[in-house]
């Protein structure tokens, strides 16, 4: 047989193509985002010019609104106080789903996925009917409340992995040295799982500082949130106040997966999504 | 030094029974081997001795006082695992540390103790490393390290060495066998592996689906081993199907008859007889057999042969004799251990008679 030159094998060709590829990926992810920020530094844009005329005056414009602080001020507040509340709740049950067998395991683990199998309006409109009744609309606790609906998923199934992860003999080796069941969980298992805890409430931070349906709904118009105030900037300002604060809220769900990315390891994520 | 109990011991899986009514005595100091194929139920035991499974019936005593009710953190035993053993999150010395904070020892004494631990077993200079950054047979001593420190009444070992290649497995048994003797601690090892229960156990209790079939010294449980099962379990075995003829007054194995002695054996009752390798000699007034395969063992000969009517059977030579494969040789057996109806029964037949008549004569 007699060798095919394979024009993409050459060197330089293929390293070339693969250069052009990276630049069309760069270009599909990053390309609305360039345009994001040349919008968010542009005082004026208009037809034909190219070029925007840069100004910062968009930003003053943003941050010197009332509502904008407020907004927040109010995420700041309800999305880490979801997470925590999750965190509380959802590790200890978690590690029930990882480590004891009762009946219904299986059911009740799966039931938290129906929170996110169904379009969602319609269990935030069925949530609104209950906290009106509980008088709980357009107040703080509403909001949290609503936020945890999409925290849950995350804090219960990422631990869970994480806990079945974890060999039983190292939990048995601690009783054994004379830790008791509480100190074996706190001094043991706990810090074995921090990097996969740690990992789900990142996910669950950032999964309660977008929700903005939930929050539109329960929380206007006293409690916005910074989601839900980005509405009506889109459609009430101009062009280059929406660009800012879409970078104001993408700003903290950024710097936490760059931290996420220590702790984010191949397994933890696969091992969530097991039964 | 204390002494282990156990007393009807039985543990239930589902309807399975994993072990089934096991009694047995641990002496003072003692090195005594769990022993079986996988599934026995010695890891089982092991973990309601160390209190990770709860007896379904019988008691564990240590020293005559019952512990059956007490969890793991209050029994006086210290366990070594196959596997994961020690904490990731924590250094060496934080590992070995853990169980004297528990304790609420003074922080001198800990860091004492933990020295004396890790140099006892060889290990000096890593307190400050995590886990990970050790080997496994090094990780392997650090977990003896952990469990010693705390000064238990009885070591658990569930298969400590079985990850660990065979060179280092065998280094690691020495060295645990040798300092069990100087701490002189009673100690419960679970191993499949008989080669290293007999070299360091001072008693081995040989388990089989759940049951003890029989505990004893290694040398008994070689020599007089009182199942076909332990026969055939521990070292290398000639298991060979025999037949009672009274006629003969002997016991016929292919063409070998053994005497009969004065046990009642009906006519044409079947029994199995077990034949060490060493226990067969070559001889040629001894029952010919054919040479199949000659395996040269360094200092030693292994021999297969194959003898009419009997199958094939392995016998240990000295190398000072040529032995061709496919030679025809003479085969006598020395010593053999009868298994019939009740207990098994030791045949030494004199020199020379076991051969078929034909062959008689003095044969040294």
């Amino acid at each position: 047989m007699s060798t095919v030159l394979w024009p993409w094998a050459a060197g330089a060709l293929r390293r070339a193509v693969g250069a052009a590829a990276l630049a069309a990926l760069a270009a599909f992810i990053l390309g609305p985002l360039l345009t994001l920020l040349l919008w968010a530094f542009a005082g004026t844009w208009l037809f034909p010019s190219l070029w925007p005329e840069f100004s910062l005056r968009w930003w003053a414009f943003v941050l010197g609104n009332a509502d904008v602080g407020k907004a927040i001020r109010m995420s700041f507040l309800s999305a880490p106080t979801a997470t925590l509340i999750s965190a509380v709740v959802c590790v200890p049950a978690a590690y029930a789903f990882a480590r004891l067998e009762f009946p219904g395991r299986r059911a009740l683990l799966l039931s938290f996925l129906s929170a996110n199998a169904f379009p969602k309006i319609g269990l935030y409109v069925s949530i609104a009917t209950l906290l009106y009744r509980l008088n709980l609309m357009d107040t703080f606790v509403g909001v949290v409340l609503i936020q945890l609906v999409n925290t849950l998923l995350f804090m219960i199934w990422i631990p869970t992995g994480t806990f079945r992860g974890i060999n039983r003999n190292l939990e048995e080796a601690a009783r054994d040295a004379g830790a008791g069941p509480l100190r074996t969980f706190f001094q043991i298992t706990l810090p074995i799982a921090l990097p996969g805890i740690i990992v789900a409430a990142l996910f669950a931070f950032i999964a309660a500082f977008d929700e903005a349906q939930g929050t539109l709904i329960v929380g206007t118009p006293n409690h916005m949130t910074m989601p839900v105030l980005m509405y009506s900037l889109v459609l009430g300002y101009p062009q280059p106040v929406g660009a800012v604060f879409s970078i104001l809220l993408s700003l903290p769900s950024l710097v936490l997966l760059l931290l996420a990315q220590r702790y984010l390891r191949a397994g933890y994520l696969a091992a969530g999504y097991s039964l | 030094m204390a002494r282990l109990d156990l007393v009807g011991l039985t543990k239930r899986f589902g309807t399975l029974a994993a072990v089934h009514d096991l009694t047995l005595e641990v002496r003072e100091g003692e090195l005594m081997c769990l022993l079986g194929p996988s599934g026995c139920g010695k890891t089982t035991t092991l973990r309601m001795i160390g209190g990770f499974e709860t007896p379904d019936a019988g008691d564990i005593r240590i020293d005559g006082r019952s512990v059956t009710a007490l969890p793991p953190e209050r029994r006086p035993t210290a366990m070594v695992f196959q596997r994961y053993n020690l904490w990731p999150h924590m250094t060496v010395e934080g590992n070995v540390a853990f169980g004297l904070r528990v304790r609420r020892l003074q922080r001198a004494r800990i860091e004492a103790k933990v020295r004396d631990a890790l140099a006892m077993v060889g290990l000096r200079d890593v307190g400050g490393k995590y886990p990970h950054q050790l080997s496994g047979g090094q990780q392997q001593r650090v977990a003896v390290a952990r469990a010693l420190v705390l000064e238990p009444q009885l070591l658990l070992l569930d298969e400590p060495f079985s990850n660990l290649d065979a060179r280092l497995r065998v280094r690691m048994r020495e060295e645990v066998k040798q300092l069990q003797r100087s701490v002189g601690i009673t100690t419960v090892f679970v191993t499949h592996d008989q080669e290293e229960a007999l070299t360091i156990a001072d008693r081995i209790a040989i388990m089989r689906e759940g049951l003890l079939e029989q505990v004893d010294t290694p040398q008994r449980l070689y020599d007089h081993p009182r199942t076909l099962f332990v026969a055939d379990f521990i070292g290398t075995m000639n298991v060979l199907p025999a037949r009672a003829d009274r006629r003969e007054g002997a016991l016929a194995v292919g063409p070998w008859r053994l005497p009969l002695s004065g046990a009642a054996w009906p006519e044409g009752a079947e029994a199995s007889v077990a034949v060490r390798p060493e226990d067969l000699v070559i001889d040629p007034a001894g029952a010919a057999a054919r040479v199949r395969r000659v395996v040269n063992l360094g200092h030693y000969l292994q021999v297969l042969a194959e003898v009419p009517g009997a199958g094939e059977v392995r016998l240990f030579t000295d190398k000072q004799r040529t032995v061709a494969e496919g030679a025809e040789i003479g085969v006598r057996i020395v010593r053999a251990l009868v298994f019939g109806a009740g207990e098994p029964v030791e045949i030494v037949p004199p020199a020379g008679r076991s051969a078929p008549a034909a062959a008689g004569g003095d044969a040294r």
